[in-house]
């Protein structure tokens, strides 16, 4: 396979069309083969064909199986009186959201968050962004406090049980500097998992949806491309087929570093008013 | 396919994205259901009046492509009086002799001919207004008169709007401009009517004209890398390489014998002689003369059934001593597994290679039949050798995909310890054996002594060069250069050639088959990709891609066509069919083998060059495919009197008993189906050793309908026992709407669920779906059926030691009046 020609400055990230998964989890073992991460141990769940549950240190790309029950189509009101064949485009087309049932499969992964929490959380430095804008851990840097953990709006970053640290998607950080695709990206066969410079997966994904939209396919949209959200968008966004919460994904992610400024004000305002109180206090015990 | 072929399976996402409709057709909602455009639910065993039925609306409502059915298949053909069709004799065909439970074809052939006989098939009646009674094409729409939707929607469980909309998709998407295209995998063989599954499927392409043109055909997904290479090259008793039967004791005594019984008149296979002798000089090399019958006499030659499952069967009588494995695993993967395991102990020897300690290597320490008392370590006299094995990336070698592509790889490792390849362990043993016998002058050791065995080796462990394997299978002439092809093979002893079918894969002395030229880099046919069997034709009978007078059948769908300037066939492939073999060409009455095929005669492998739509000769359970059901099931056939197909092989035995069939199935009432999911491999040798597939799916489970799981009191995640006459296992619930029942007959109908990958050893041990199956086969490749049979299912784990047997014994009991 030819070698990529990656430039240092360019932001490279994922788009995962979960349009196109068919759950088959090449992207988990092969995530899993190239960077040697530990096994998740053997649970059966009982959870659809998912057995590996979450992101996790241990779990850098996990397949979510979501089985949906038909979402039926309203029954037809009947005119009173019988109508000639309808011509108008409306009729007989489906209902908005009406489908049959749907085994929907979707690869999760780092989001790679421009405006990364985790990174911004992190006392020692071990999380620093890469001339590609992917975010990495540093295990040899890492004192394993765990701040990232809670600030990780999506559960993602998780320390590791048997060495303390924080680990989580590196975009295969070694590959790239290697011009060499992510193992997931590479091991996907259906294109699911497609990597590339972000601003071109973006205008592919716009595509995609029209695509799909135009298709009959019910549902489409991105999750995480859009800059403006509470993350400041994803270096690694997704095309879903419903709600992000359906996925189990959260609908609305925010860093919680973005409230650092209102946090400090509110308690700047408290500090201060307590203050107040307590030289009024003061003022009243002098006066007694 | 989403399933187990998931790399294959980006081709099928990328035709969709190219506008290809996609239905898929299978008890389960499965990952391929999840991108189809429809999946239809149909009840397990149900497919043939599922195919029947699309039949039925092609031919009722002329969807048929009329020119090529009169000019490429044997619709005209006027078949025999005396042939009676099911409709008359309650399911049966004529010809049927209950006390064998075998048919006799007579009355099937054409009319005043034996197929593979010496008359002028051209002379024939034939009706190409396709009105005669008797013609092949009414004889079709007669027998598949009573396949109507209704029937279907009664039988399979498939709602007749559902039935309907694929019927229309598939004729709207054939014809001249279009074609469709049939997937199917194991699933649609494993059944006692395996081998008309597939032929239904080929009557439909036929009929649609599928077959010879690109994008059509019937593609069979086989279970393994290379499976293919293991029919063409056969790992198959009855076969030798390129499809030559196996030489029967009795019938074929003498060479002359063995090449009048397999030579036809008109066709390649006329050459039946230059084959086997080509085969016959690789193997024995100068030792093969004219005046020994080049050999024929060291062929070992049939008796009758020496299929893995009769084999079984003999072990445990003690007519079998020792036994070879290489990758199999019958101790999970076989039909009744549980007799595979208990016949094991009957051996006196056993090699097993394997790249783990697989279950069939180890059943006499820890069999589930040590935990019930019905065998004891101690007892079991069987001596087992493990070899380890190499895997494929630790060897060179080939692999033949489905495509009949010969695609090589080159090691890329060392293999670690013991282990070694197939090849390594095959070439030694002969080797060493063949000097233990060396100063024997016994004639039947001659077979050994007389072998070519002398293939180079390199490196520490004496490799054989699998290089010089391939050089042989090409095969050589004379002079020793390499062959170009199969037409250069001859039956005077001049030429060499491991296997007809794959001559040409060496040619010119280059390893065809490691050619890697990018597709961006060549047409869109990709001739230059590896190498494919016969002759690098990328399509077979593609002759029938272009029109009876040559030209293509439409701009959009041109493939191969005759180019009147050069007196050529020309194309994107290479021609299957005589070069320069005019459309309008009529071979004299004396003509023989290739030049006896008239210019439209595009299937040039068949005794009348014809695609059979109604096959005379060579099925042993009928002429057309008709729908029985299952050996096992709880419904009576709505369609015949007859149940299950008649010609079934049934192997009684005190340790194969069956389950009752039909009225409802008690005590046994629900369906129940195996099948792989996409993070195991087959029985598991290569996948529940491996930790990073095994924590995927660490445990077998059963999958039930939601209504199911409360009929019975299953609890999402808590155990369940399944039932049947053979066994009881226990596996986690899987509680799923992807299993829906059905509506069959007016009845609802459960199936069950159970991936069969799991066995005793490994790092994710579990119990084996194998164990619940009657050893009961097609009879006409002695296929088990483990798609559909019955079974019953309990809450909670299953008893322990003898506890089981008594489980399974009660269970059956209840079943007898």
């Amino acid at each position: 396979m030819k070698d990529l020609d990656l430039q240092a400055g360019t932001r490279y990230g994922f788009f995962t069309d979960t349009s196109v998964c068919i759950g088959c989890k090449a992207c988990e073992v092969a995530c899993k083969e190239w960077n040697q991460v530990p096994g998740s141990g053997f649970e059966f769940t009982a959870t659809s064909y998912d057995n590996t549950v979450s992101l996790g240190a241990n779990t850098w790309r996990h397949v979510a199986f979501i089985e949906q029950p038909a979402i039926e189509q309203p029954a037809i009101q009947q005119p009173a009186i019988q109508q000639p064949a309808c011509e108008e485009p409306a009729c007989g087309e489906s209902v908005p959201g009406a489908h049959d049932f749907r085994f929907l499969m979707s690869s999760d992964v780092c989001k790679h968050c421009t405006s990364a929490a985790c990174l911004e959380v992190c006392p020692t430095g071990a999380i620093f962004t890469t001339e590609f804008q992917t975010i990495v851990v540093q295990d040899d840097i890492c004192n394993g406090c765990g701040y990232c953990v809670t600030a990780c709006p999506f559960g993602v970053i998780e320390r590791r049980e048997t060495d303390g640290g924080a680990w989580k998607c590196t975009l295969c950080y070694d590959r790239m500097r290697g011009n060499k695709m992510p193992a997931c990206a590479q091991a996907c066969p259906t294109d699911s998992i497609q990597f590339g410079p972000l601003d071109e997966l973006r205008a592919r994904a716009e595509r995609r949806v029209e695509e799909l939209d135009s298709s009959g396919v019910v549902g489409a949209r991105l999750y995480g491309h859009d800059e403006d959200d509470g993350v400041a968008g994803f270096g690694a966004f997704f095309l879903l087929l419903d709600e992000p919460e359906v996925y189990g994904l959260p609908p609305d992610p925010v860093t919680p570093t973005r409230h650092l400024w209102s946090m400090w004000r509110t308690a700047a305002a408290a500090a201060g008013g307590l203050a107040v109180a307590l030289a009024g206090a003061f003022v009243r015990s002098g006066r007694g | 396919m989403a399933e187990c072929h998931p790399v294959g399976f980006q081709w099928v996402v990328e035709a969709k994205a190219r506008g290809a409709k996609m239905f898929h057709v299978d008890p389960r909602f499965t990952r391929t259901s999840a991108l189809a455009d429809r999946h239809l639910s149909l009840r397990a065993g149900s497919d043939i009046a599922f195919l029947g039925g699309l039949i039925n609306y092609v031919l009722t409502h002329e969807r048929h492509f009329r020119e090529y059915v009169v000019a490429y298949t044997n619709a005209a053909q006027i078949i025999g009086d005396d042939l009676r069709l099911p409709d008359e004799l309650e399911g049966l065909f004529s010809g049927f002799d209950p006390a064998k439970g075998t048919y006799d074809p007579d009355t099937w052939q054409y009319e005043g001919v034996d197929v593979r006989g010496s008359v002028n098939m051209g002379d024939l009646p034939r009706d190409e207004s396709l009105t005669d009674p008797r013609c092949v094409f009414q004889l079709l729409k007669r027998h598949y008169a009573r396949y109507t939707p209704e029937m279907v929607e009664r039988v399979c469980g498939v709602p007749p709007a559902h039935f309907l909309e694929v019927a229309e998709a598939l004729c709207a998407n054939s014809g001249r401009e279009r074609t469709s295209a049939f997937v199917y995998s194991v699933g649609w063989t494993q059944h006692t009517v395996g081998v008309q599954y597939i032929r239904a499927a080929s009557i439909l392409q036929l009929l649609l004209g599928n077959v010879g043109r690109p994008g059509g055909g019937i593609l069979a997904l086989r279970g393994h890398a290379s499976i293919q290479g293991s029919t063409d090259i056969p790992t198959l008793y009855e076969l030798l390489p390129g499809y030559l039967p196996m030489p029967h004791a009795h019938k074929h005594k003498t060479l002359a014998d063995y090449v009048h019984a397999g030579t036809a008149r008109k066709g390649y296979w006329h050459a039946t002689g230059a084959y086997l002798v080509s085969l016959l000089k690789a193997w024995y090399g100068d030792a093969a003369t004219a005046e020994n019958d080049f050999c024929y006499g060291h062929l070992p030659r049939l008796t009758g059934d020496h299929g893995a499952y009769r084999t079984a069967l003999d072990m445990l009588e003690g007519l079998v001593k020792g036994y070879m494995l290489f990758g199999q695993n019958p101790a999970v993967g076989s039909a009744n597994s549980r007799l595979h395991r208990l016949a094991l102990g009957h051996l006196d020897w056993l090699v097993v290679r394997d790249l783990s300690e697989i279950e069939s290597a180890t059943f006499w320490r820890d069999g589930p039949e040590i935990e019930t008392g019905e065998a004891r370590t101690e007892e079991i006299p069987t001596e087992v050798f493990f070899l380890p094995a190499a895997a494929h990336t630790e060897k060179d070698g080939t692999f033949t995909n489905t495509q009949r592509l010969l695609q090589w790889h080159t090691k890329a490792v060392e293999p670690t310890g013991d282990c070694r390849s197939d090849l390594w362990f095959c070439y030694h043993l002969g080797r060493i054996i063949r000097e233990k016998l060396a100063s024997s002058s016994d004639s039947k050791d001659r077979a050994i002594l007389d072998l070519t065995w002398d293939y180079p080796t390199e490196g520490d462990h004496a490799e054989p060069e699998a290089d010089a394997v391939l050089r042989e299978i090409n095969g050589w002439d004379s002079e020793g250069s390499p062959l170009p092809g199969y037409l250069a093979l001859r039956d005077d002893g001049s030429t060499a050639c491991g296997c007809w079918i794959y001559s040409g894969c060496y040619a010119e002395g280059i390893n065809q088959t490691a050619r890697r030229k990018p597709g961006a880099e060549q047409t869109w046919v990709a001739p230059e990709w590896a190498w494919a069997w016969p002759d690098n034709r990328r399509i077979l009978y593609n002759r029938a891609s272009a029109a009876p007078d040559g030209t293509p059948w439409s701009e959009r769908k041109r493939y191969v066509w005759w180019d009147v300037e050069a007196g050529r066939w020309v194309g994107e492939d290479r021609p299957d069919f005589v070069p320069d073999r005019p459309p309008d060409h009529q071979p004299s009455a004396d003509a023989r083998g290739a030049d006896a095929l008239a210019g439209t005669d595009a299937f040039i492998m068949q005794a009348d060059g014809k695609g059979w739509l109604y096959v005379p000769d060579g099925l042993a359970d009928g002429p057309l495919p008709t729908h029985y059901e299952a050996h096992e099931s709880p419904v009576d056939n709505p369609l015949y009197r007859q149940q299950s197909n008649p010609a079934r092989e049934e192997h009684p035995h005190p340790l194969n008993p069956s389950n009752p069939s039909g009225g409802g199935g008690e005590p046994y009432p629900f369906v129940m189906t195996t099948y792989r999911i996409a993070e195991h491999h087959t029985a598991g040798g290569m996948s529940r050793w491996q930790e990073r597939l095994s924590e995927l799916a660490p445990e077998m489970f059963v999958e039930v309908h939601p209504d199911l799981a409360l009929a019975r009191g299953l609890e999402a995640g808590g155990w369940a026992t399944i039932v049947t006459s053979r066994s009881a296992i226990e596996a986690r619930v899987l509680v799923t709407e992807r299993l829906a029942p059905l509506a069959v007959d007016g009845r609802t109908i459960h199936q069950v669920g159970l991936p069969y990958h799991w066995g005793y050893g490994g790092i994710a041990p579990g119990e084996s779906a194998n164990d619940l199956f009657p050893i009961v086969l097609d009879p006409n490749v002695h296929i088990q059926e483990v798609k559909a049979a019955t079974c019953d299912v309990l809450a909670g784990r299953r008893p322990r030691g003898q506890a089981l047997r008594d489980l399974v014994e009660t269970h059956r009991r209840r079943s007898q009046p």
